[in-house]
């Protein structure tokens, strides 16, 4: 790994869950989907983009996307995509501290053990 | 406890799709970026060329199209269940992303990587077990 694709790592990561957070912000205040017919859920997303919190995720969920489109030039997605999975640490941090979800002392063990999984890929 | 059980059966199959897709979508991904190459110049019109042959890519579209269905199915899970439950249970797809770049792009996957996959895993189905709720329904 060198610097480079370090920072964009963190680009991805910190934008992606970024994104994801204020996505999540959005869809609860929109309550839960009841209907699968296409006309309604076209309804969902038009209402989701009414909300000023879609955009901003969306533009943050977009950086992302370019930052991994530059990692995965660089290196193979079998090693890009499972060092991605740190950003489980920060989305269970979002969730407890930005949405005030419970995050319970299993979810924290799980958590770590992603994180030794990512060790194990970054040593492989 | 009926509702309970529908909202789990309901969760799951999403987030099955989530992780097939998903993964998927990172494939095809990488498959066109190994054709474009390595982004190793920073000038801006070097920069404008590699964007212009990305969106030129017949695999890069095919990928964003799957993680555009991963999307959708996203958005409609996170309407009723948890952030912190759904983004660990979802990555499953990180098995799904090794085997799919070993078998369509032929990776070569060191042991200790497969290790490290399978670990992220574990960590995921400790995560998926636990309530896919904690928060109250804002409207009443």
């Amino acid at each position: 790994m060198t610097a480079r694709n370090i920072i964009f790592l963190f680009i991805v990561i910190f934008a992606g869950t970024g994104g994801e957070l204020a996505v999540t912000r959005t869809m609860k205040r929109i309550g839960e989907v009841q209907s699968f017919l296409p006309h309604h859920l076209l309804r969902v997303v038009l209402r989701a983009f009414r909300n000023g919190w879609m955009w901003l995720g969306v533009g943050l969920m977009a950086i992302s996307f370019f930052s991994l489109l530059m990692l995965l030039s660089w290196d193979n997605v079998s090693f890009v995509v499972p060092v991605t999975a740190l950003s489980y640490v920060l989305g269970a941090l979002g969730g407890k501290f930005l949405l005030g979800e419970r995050v319970e002392a299993q979810r924290w063990i799980g958590v770590a053990l992603v994180c030794l999984g990512v060790l194990l890929v970054c040593v492989g | 406890m009926k509702f309970r059980h529908r909202l789990h059966g309901k969760t799951i199959f999403l987030i099955g799709l989530m992780a097939l897709f998903g993964s998927l979508g990172d494939v095809l991904l990488r498959k066109g970026m190994e054709q474009i190459g390595a982004v190793s110049n920073w000038r801006p019109e070097a920069l404008l060329t590699t964007f212009d042959r990305t969106f030129h890519s017949g695999p890069i579209w095919l990928g964003i199209t799957s993680l555009c269905l991963f999307f959708i199915a996203y958005l409609l899970v996170l309407s009723w269940a948890d952030y912190s439950y759904v983004q660990p249970a979802s990555a499953t797809g990180y098995l799904f992303v090794a085997i799919f770049a070993y078998l369509l792009l032929g990776e070569v996957i060191p042991r200790m990587r497969w290790v490290g996959v399978l670990v992220i895993c574990l960590g995921v189905l400790l995560v998926g077990g636990t309530s896919p709720r904690t928060t109250e329904e804002e409207e009443g």
